[in-house]
């Protein structure tokens, strides 16, 4: 026995590698994180991109970091700050700027009914949302031929098995979803699959209004508000904005500097080329390097197809599991824009004090719906669709004094560009800028540098197979017990020694890291079976 | 590739035989088997039969699917494939085998045919494309679907290797059960594999369609002195059971066929235990099987001894008379075994070698029915098994 003996190996030093790290150490046990760039963060990361210009570089607000990590983390005592929190939304248009807060529409054309209707809206989100934000921290139930209802009354110890640790944790979805009581339990299940289009039109009268809300519900994912199941993926929204002091850097390294107070040894520029496999156990892992590290589990916070088809590969998979890794929806469409910029961008129409908060372009559903449909046909928008944030107005260390860096989400960008991403970042990244020079007119003369993060680069610079963010389309056909796969969902793998805590497990991906605490607990439970 | 006008006015093909098989099969039955028409019978079920345990009959096996399967890493495959140990099958032999599900379920059973070194051809029952491809995710291997570029036929019973001494394959006695062989035939190349699906003494024959009249009027030319016939599905089938051999769909169920939880059969369960091998790399459904063999199975798949001469057709299978532990998947009086026999599907741990079951039997006589309990005696081995069909060099008779 060398002292490695037990020694767990966390693959990726994302946000989720560092939760699952800090908790496995918490819980006394050896952790060693191998993360392939020359920082920890994956895509929860803030990077020089232009000298003295610095900026989140996929991940850019924080909404849904679940408060009971950073809270059992103490992430505050590590580092955490926040330059704001509660940023409203400005949804820009041909008109006066619509600014909302929550459920309250601060200024905009907007009638008495549609500001009613709002906040009925709203109300409901938040409490549908609250349904989904509890189940974050329970580990999927597992259904199969071996399901059985009166399993869930077995106390006994072959019943606490890996395949299905939480048999429960589908009944409390349930039980949450039915003590929502009659009126919003009956509206959920009514509107739960529904297209976000549809239910807007239904409520809302004001086009900037519903284009505004409708953003919620395709943003990062590759579905148009009239795709279905829009809904379910706007409530993935529901939480409100904050810029961490420093980028989202400043999360991810609060979560190392967590994981190492509690024992965790990181190593950062140690890319993973392949896993050991001995018998069908993984056993360890190869570093590009060559050098070989025994581990008595490895976690991986790689997404799950870099993870089975690349580390683990096909052939030491079975072949139905194989082909449902193969067929996760996986394909991003999101772009990341950053633009290092000489002065304060002037957006028609909004007041200085309102620039550091969450700016849209999404003027109305059609505006959405044209510019998604050209990615059906694996074309770019040529009028994208934008979530930008200047957050050098509230985190003045991001950028050189007196200049700013803006940084944007642009859609639609699919990965699977016909014409292809060296061809197409030209003239994608120009019908960019032209849009935005729409709504700020003199933004071109301020550029210092630009930087175009097409899902092609997501995915080569941060090893995200297919370039979403989410690894893999957070929607319902890949959601709770069917995320990343069934056979899977539990973080457990059909590979013993082989677990999972990205992103592509539950509940996925918007830096919640609920899915390396899950996993931490998984593997705390597996590995004492 | 075009695809003919009006393609789909024809979705059933006659075999490269059908001129020949049309032109013999007096009784004019026939029934479709995957994209093609094949006999049932062709002249008398019992002759055909009887010809083939006696002297030897020719079976039309084109439409068996066929696929072959090359590139640098066609063992690999064929080894993440299939349960049992490929790189043990030497180039020109064959191996019977069986593939499984995640689950370790049976998807199907055939034989590979190691034509050369890294060729394989798998001849499967159902049809297998589609997994095939799957389980070809991240290995460097072609993997085509050749039912229609080969024809084939089974040559089988005692005096089949005298007809391939007088068709003038040289040396053919030599050759071993499930080996391989090729000779020059008319300018092209007939392939003869010791193998077939009766239990018997017996050939399979590959050749191009093209050939493959000519193939058929040289068997008959030489053939007719020792007693040559045709033979339908009907008669095969009888010999299939005498064997012992499992039919897909028939003694259990492909797994991608299920709906139902519980309706498929592992190798364990259908007696081909010896079909699987632990110690080779990975292969799809390991996990699962070894954790049947540490479970334990559900199932086991009986020979049975059945009292009397009434065929146990779909009977239920009862221990000591009372309790329901199964049924059987085929049946028929076997006039080889000078037996009543059937192949059942049993509960474990009911039906232990030696062991003995009961089947509930109905039949009836001038339409009026009856119904008795029929003692059953679990036997091992297959019901006939004569030594032609294993002695090398193989007998004129």
């Amino acid at each position: 026995m060398t002292d490695d003996a037990g020694r767990i190996v966390i693959v990726g030093g994302g946000h989720n590698g560092l939760v699952c790290a800090a908790y496995l150490a918490r819980a006394g046990r050896k952790v060693l994180v191998l993360e392939a760039a020359e920082q920890v963060g994956g895509a929860a990361v803030t990077r020089e991109f232009a000298p003295g210009f610095r900026v989140s570089s996929v991940a850019h607000l924080l909404h849904a970091l679940d408060p009971r990590i950073a809270r059992e983390l103490r992430l505050e005592q590590h580092g955490l700050a926040y330059a704001r929190r509660a940023l409203r939304t400005v949804s820009l248009g041909e008109g006066a700027p619509l600014v909302l807060d929550g459920a309250n529409v601060e200024a905009g054309d907007v009638t008495p009914a549609d500001r009613a209707a709002l906040a009925e809206y709203v109300r409901r989100q938040q409490r549908f949302a609250a349904v989904l934000a509890n189940q974050h921290s329970r580990i999927p139930s597992r259904l199969g031929a071996g399901f059985s209802v009166f399993r869930l009354f077995d106390r006994s110890a072959n019943n606490r098995n890996t395949e299905n640790p939480a048999p429960w944790s589908l009944a409390k979805f349930a039980l949450d979803v039915r003590l929502l009581g009659r009126a919003d339990m009956r509206e959920l299940l009514r509107v739960g699959t529904m297209n976000l289009h549809d239910l807007l039109e239904d409520r809302f009268e004001s086009a900037q209004l519903k284009g505004a809300l409708a953003l919620d519900g395709v943003l990062g994912a590759r579905l148009g508000p009239r795709s279905g199941q829009t809904f379910f993926t706007s409530l993935q929204r529901a939480g409100a904005y904050a810029l961490p002091r420093g980028g989202m850097g400043a999360v991810t390294g609060a979560l190392a500097v967590a994981a190492r107070a509690a024992g965790a040894e990181i190593r950062v520029a140690s890319p993973v080329a392949s896993f050991t496999l001995h018998g069908d156990r993984v056993t360890g892992v190869v570093l590009q390097s060559g050098e070989q590290i025994e581990a008595a589990a490895v976690v991986s916070n790689a997404d799950p197809q870099t993870t089975f088809l690349g580390l683990v590969g096909a052939r030491h998979l079975d072949t139905e599991f194989a082909r449902r890794v193969l067929h996760i929806r996986s394909q991003g469409c999101a772009a990341k824009l950053h633009l290092a910029l000489a002065g304060a961008p002037g957006f028609r129409g909004v007041p200085a004090g309102l620039l550091g908060e969450r700016l849209i372009i999404a003027p109305d559903l059609g505006y959405i719906d044209a510019a998604f449909n050209p990615s059906k046909y694996r074309e770019y928008s040529t009028q994208p669709v934008l979530e930008i944030s200047v957050p050098s107005v509230h985190d003045a260390g991001l950028a050189p004094a007196g200049q700013h860096v803006l940084s944007a989400i642009v859609q639609y960008a699919p990965r699977d560009l016909a014409m292809g991403w060296s061809a197409g970042r030209a003239p994608f990244l120009e019908a960019t800028l032209a849009v935005l020079t729409r709504y700020a007119p003199a933004l071109r003369s301020q550029i210092v540098a630009a930087e175009l993060l097409t899902p092609l680069d997501i995915e080569n610079e941060f090893r995200i197979h297919g370039g979403h963010w989410h690894h893999g389309e957070l929607a319902l056909d890949q959601y709770m017990m069917l995320r990343p796969v069934p056979g899977a969902a539990q973080y457990a793998t059909p590979v013993p020694g082989l677990w999972l805590c990205g992103a592509g497990s539950h509940p996925g991906g918007g830096v919640i890291g609920a899915a390396g605490r899950n996993a931490a607990r998984a593997v705390l439970a597996g590995s004492r079976a | 590739m075009t695809i003919p006008q009006e393609h789909h006015l024809q979705a059933v093909f006659p075999t490269p035989f059908h001129a020949r098989t049309a032109a013999a099969n007096t009784l004019n039955v026939w029934h479709r088997w995957r994209d093609y028409t094949v006999a049932d019978a062709y002249f008398d079920v019992s002759l055909e039969y009887t010809a083939l345990r006696n002297a030897c009959t020719v079976f039309d096996l084109s439409p068996m699917t066929k696929h072959l399967i090359t590139g640098p890493d066609a063992l690999s495959f064929m080894n993440r494939l299939v349960t049992r140990d490929v790189a043990k099958l030497k180039p020109g032999r064959v191996g019977y085998t069986v593939w499984c599900d995640d689950e370790g379920q049976v998807v199907d059973d055939g034989t590979i045919f190691h034509l050369r070194e890294g060729v394989y051809r798998l001849c499967s029952q159902e049809r297998q494309l589609d997994w095939l491809h799957a389980s070809g995710l991240g290995f460097e291997v072609a993997i085509q679907e050749d039912t229609h570029d080969v024809a084939a036929l089974a040559l089988q019973g005692p005096t089949s290797c005298a007809v391939l001494k007088r068709l003038g394959l040289a040396g053919i006695e030599t050759l071993t059960p499930f080996g391989i062989r090729s000779f020059a035939f008319e300018g092209g190349e007939l392939t003869v594999s010791r193998t077939g699906f009766t239990g018997d003494l017996g050939y399979e024959l590959w050749i191009d369609p093209e050939l493959a009249l000519m193939l058929w009027d040289r068997l008959f030319d030489v053939g007719a002195p020792v007693g040559i016939k045709p033979m339908g599905t009907h008669a095969l089938e009888m010999s299939r059971i005498e064997a012992g051999f499992i039919q897909a769909g028939v003694d259990f169920l492909p797994a991608d066929r299920a709906i139902r939880a519980g309706r498929t059969r592992s190798p364990f369960e259908l007696d081909l235990a010896w079909l699987v091998d632990f110690g080779k790399s990975h292969f799809t459904g390991r996990r699962a099987l070894l954790a049947e063999q540490a479970r334990g199975s559900r199932y086991r798949l009986v020979k049975l001894d059945v009292e009397g001469n009434k065929p146990a057709r779909d009977a239920y299978i009862y221990d000591r008379r009372r309790k329901n532990v199964g049924v059987v998947t085929s049946s028929m009086w076997s006039p080889a075994a000078k037996s009543n026999i059937a192949l059942a599907s049993v509960e474990m741990p009911y039906g232990a070698p030696g062991g003995e079951l009961w089947a509930e039997i109905y039949y009836q006589k001038e339409l009026k029915w009856s119904r008795f309990m029929a003692r059953c005696t679990v036997v091992e081995g297959p019901f006939y098994s004569p030594a032609r069909r294993r002695a090398t060099p193989a007998a004129d008779f």
